[in-house]
């Protein structure tokens, strides 16, 4: 990499400390076992609890996949299973897992824990608030686990909601208090997200150590940060229309319901647009998808940097592309809705934005390729996780390629290819970066590593089970099966093959499913009688190792906050005794390492 | 953990345009106090949701069925044997406008830490939102006896009084929440809380002046709101 293209991120001389403007931090001391655990204003502790409400939530969604799994491969093992719950698992499966688990945990959970560590500052700048805004998505995770137990059950509209079908009574939970709570669930986790969402964004922007620019954040920080803006920007979105589609089902107003008979008889509605609610959820819905990839691909860009020992190729870029795609993500949503009866033009439009996104996305993925050429990789279980999701993020975007073309797709909406393609790009993807941030991260939290015997274990079953489950679903598309119906009866149009395949999509998702378990228990072994892992086990430069204490006591940083003095990225610099340079290292400490010639 | 022991000066260092503020350390907008940044955010981020109030309510104004209102006979008051229009609107308009005036020279006289006059002028303001939402409610009540509801009404398009109802009761819901923090912060400026620094009841955190501009950004901003409500419910 040329110097000078660099130098003003990469290293600095450290003759000017500048002066200090970020006025010191007046934290809140617990003094009690309540203030200091459970009603807790620090965000490392918050960050944890988010993050076990959304794998706690998220298990939910997993046992509700298996019970679609198996009525779609051996409905005769799960009689008690009838169209009304296969609808209402594949609604609560497909919002947990986007909005309760992913949102939460990427945001919530790994926001809270390293966005103050990582830029340096003692903690989120208003913890009171960041309190809050947990047990607010508490609130909302649990009035979600309440409409399991009303009477009618959940709502099983599909995790889209659409009006008219969401709010009338042939769908299940459509005309009882399922679809009603749900809604109300979701406004109460907007609320609470974007008390948590300012915090972060507000602690990235204006709570930076000294030295520590914009960019010289680590990457993961620029994934985070640029997700809560799109969350922030987006969530209005789905709080107004929920507010409209209460107040149509609770008080008759028609704002998304048209005329329409039911079971024989004319509804009161009349003259609303069920177009509004896709256009107004999907301009939600599809920042919602970079909401959980960009934090991703921040974590990703963190993991093969450092366990390749190589600095990340073309920081400067990866930081534009994340921007990039964060600021396009708000004029492609009308993709989801090219059957929908929009007007052909329209879709011309969104076909052109969605295929412009695969540019900078496409950069990110070369970037990470290249940093891996010639690296010194360290097949780590983090890095395993971090090839893994590479390729799985290329497959799932390829086939986005396809279906944002128009005409590629109308035959193929609506059917199998639909749910591998998201399941690849928005769900493993997203989902085996998580499981690598975990083990990078855990002797962060603990001080232990994870087992790694049981993590490669882990990594393998999951990482090949989830290609044997959703590769043969591209098949299953492309020879017409659809989606989200619960039986296939005897469909002449379909294939016997079909069926068997989707036996064997059954047989590995459960095996899938229960490795999970594995992972879980190692959790909870490694927690308490781990491999101690000691201050930096993985060489990393960025602050977080750098704490007095880890894991990181009450203020991060000790009496003096750390003075940046480099990017996060000074793996192998020639000169340098170690193989890697801490950003708060300063130059003059170690003269001979040579940084602006990486 | 430990203070730190080493003066600290806390300089603001000048403004060297946008480019290099952005680009250097520690904050992105210089002098920019925390709260002050949040708040910005968080307008723009309700901007969205009024934005997308008023987006729905012009594409639920067209796909209704039946003829939409006419609001100037709907909004009338009647004076005698005269059909006012627009009457009731016009001076909560003016009233709330009124409000931003008090609220900014509240701003003023809080940096120039006058406690007393910041005092009187949150509570100017406070009482002239509190009348606001009065006469909305009123403008609600009257409305109701005509017969409008949120499903249906007697001049029109159903959809009329539900997005009315809605949106005017968003924004009322924005005043009545802005009406009581400017209550508590006039008890907290009389009582001279942002002088002393002393800690807030919830947060335990001090407070200084600048907590005042916070609450006047939201105040502007609930005001601005109502002018294009203003302008899509009573003038189109």
């Amino acid at each position: 990499m040329a110097a000078d293209s660099y130098e003003d991120i990469a290293v600095d001389k450290g003759e000017v400390i500048p002066a200090l403007e970020v006025p010191p931090q007046d934290l809140y001391h617990a003094k009690s076992f309540w203030t200091r655990w459970i009603f807790c204003q620090d965000a490392k502790i918050i960050g944890i609890q988010y993050s076990i409400t959304a794998i706690s939530i998220g298990l939910v969604a997993l046992v509700l996949s298996w019970l679609m799994r198996l009525q779609l491969g051996f409905p005769q093992l799960v009689p008690f299973l009838g169209a009304a719950e296969y609808y209402q698992f594949v609604t609560m499966h497909g919002m947990i897992m986007v909005i309760y688990l992913l949102t939460a945990l990427f945001l919530g959970g790994f926001g809270n824990y390293l966005i103050p560590l990582m830029v340096g500052a003692r903690d989120m700048v208003f913890p009171y608030v960041n309190m809050v805004s947990y047990w607010v998505y508490l609130l909302a995770v649990l009035v979600l686990v309440a409409s399991f137990f009303v009477p009618g059950g959940p709502t099983g509209a599909g995790w889209t909601l659409y009006p008219p079908q969401a709010i009338t009574s042939g769908t299940p939970g459509g005309d009882g208090l399922g679809i009603v709570l749900m809604l109300i669930s979701l406004s109460i986790f907007v609320v609470g997200f974007t008390m948590g969402g300012l915090n972060y964004v507000i602690t990235v922007l204006q709570a930076r150590t000294r030295g520590m620019t914009l960019m010289r954040l680590p990457l993961t920080v620029w994934g985070i940060f640029t997700a809560t803006v799109l969350a922030l920007f987006a969530f209005p979105a789905l709080i107004v229309s929920c507010i409209m589609m209460t107040l149509d089902n609770l008080l008759g107003t028609s704002f998304f319901m048209p005329a329409l008979v039911e079971f024989g008889e004319q509804s009161e509605y009349s003259g609303g647009s069920p177009i509004l609610f896709q256009h107004l959820f999907w301009f939600f819905g599809h920042p919602e998808v970079y909401i959980v990839a960009l934090p991703a691909f921040g974590i990703v860009s963190d993991l093969i940097s450092i366990h390749a020992r190589k600095n990340i190729f073309g920081y400067r870029m990866m930081v534009w592309a994340i921007v990039i795609i964060g600021a396009l993500s708000f004029i492609v949503w009308a993709h989801h809705m090219y059957v929908a009866g929009m007007n052909p033009w329209f879709g011309y439009f969104f076909a052109t934005t969605t295929l412009i996104i695969a540019v900078p996305t496409a950069l990110k993925v070369y970037n990470w390729v290249i940093t891996l050429w010639k690296a010194n990789i360290n097949l780590t279980i983090p890095m395993l996780f971090a090839l893994a999701f590479i390729v799985t993020f290329v497959n799932g975007g390829i086939t986005g390629l396809f279906l944002g073309n128009v005409i590629v797709d109308v035959p193929l909406s609506d059917t199998y290819f639909v749910v591998a393609h998201f399941h690849m790009v928005m769900g493993i993807a997203p989902v085996l970066v998580v499981f690598g941030a975990i083990y990078h991260w855990f002797p962060l939290i603990t001080g232990r590593f994870l087992h790694e015997g049981m993590g490669k274990i882990h990594f393998w079953i999951s990482f090949l089970g989830s290609y044997a489950i959703y590769f043969p679903m591209h098949y299953l598309g492309f020879v017409g099966v659809p989606r989200r119906y619960f039986e296939m009866y005897d469909s002449e149009y379909m294939a016997v093959s079909t069926n068997y395949l989707n036996q064997f999509i059954t047989i590995v998702a459960l095996i899938v499913g229960f490795t999970q378990i594995l992972f879980l228990y190692n959790i909870i072994t490694s927690a308490k009688f781990g491999k101690k892992a000691g201050k930096n086990p993985w060489k990393a430069c960025s602050l977080e190792w750098r704490t007095p204490e880890v894991p990181a006591g009450h203020g991060n940083f000790g009496k003096e906050l750390p003075v940046v003095y480099r990017w996060a990225y000074d793996f192998n610099v020639p000169g340098a005794k170690e193989d890697f340079i801490p950003q708060d290292i300063a130059p003059d400490q170690i003269p001979e390492a040579k940084a602006e010639a990486t | 953990m430990e203070e730190s022991t080493t003066p600290v000066q806390i300089t603001v260092p000048p403004n060297e345009g946008m480019v290099k503020d952005w680009a250097s350390d520690q904050k992105a907008f210089k002098g920019v106090p925390w709260g002050k940044a949040m708040m910005w955010i968080f307008l723009v981020s309700d901007t969205f949701v009024f934005s997308i109030f008023l987006i729905s309510y012009m594409t639920v104004r067209f796909s209704a069925k039946s003829e939409w209102p006419n609001p100037s006979e709907v909004f009338g008051l009647h004076i005698g044997d005269y059909n006012v229009p627009l009457l009731l609107i016009a001076i909560m308009t003016f009233i709330l406008i009124t409000s931003s005036g008090t609220m900014a020279l509240a701003v003023k006289y809080g940096y120039e830490k006058n406690r007393k006059m910041c005092a009187i002028l949150m509570l100017a303001t406070a009482i002239f939102g509190a009348s606001f939402v009065g006469m909305q409610a009123f403008e609600w009540t009257k409305l109701i006896m005509e017969g409008v509801r949120p499903w249906a009404n007697p001049f029109g398009a159903p959809q009329f009084g539900s997005i009315f109802f809605m949106v005017t009761g968003f924004h009322g819901t924005h005043v009545t929440i802005g009406v009581i923090f400017l209550f508590i912060m006039a008890r907290k400026a009389w009582r001279g809380d942002f002088d002393t620094g002393r800690r807030g009841f919830f947060t335990s955190q001090k407070s200084h002046y600048e907590a005042v501009e916070i609450m006047g950004l939201y105040w502007h901003f609930v005001d601005l709101v109502w002018v294009f409500i203003f302008a899509f419910f009573y003038l189109w």
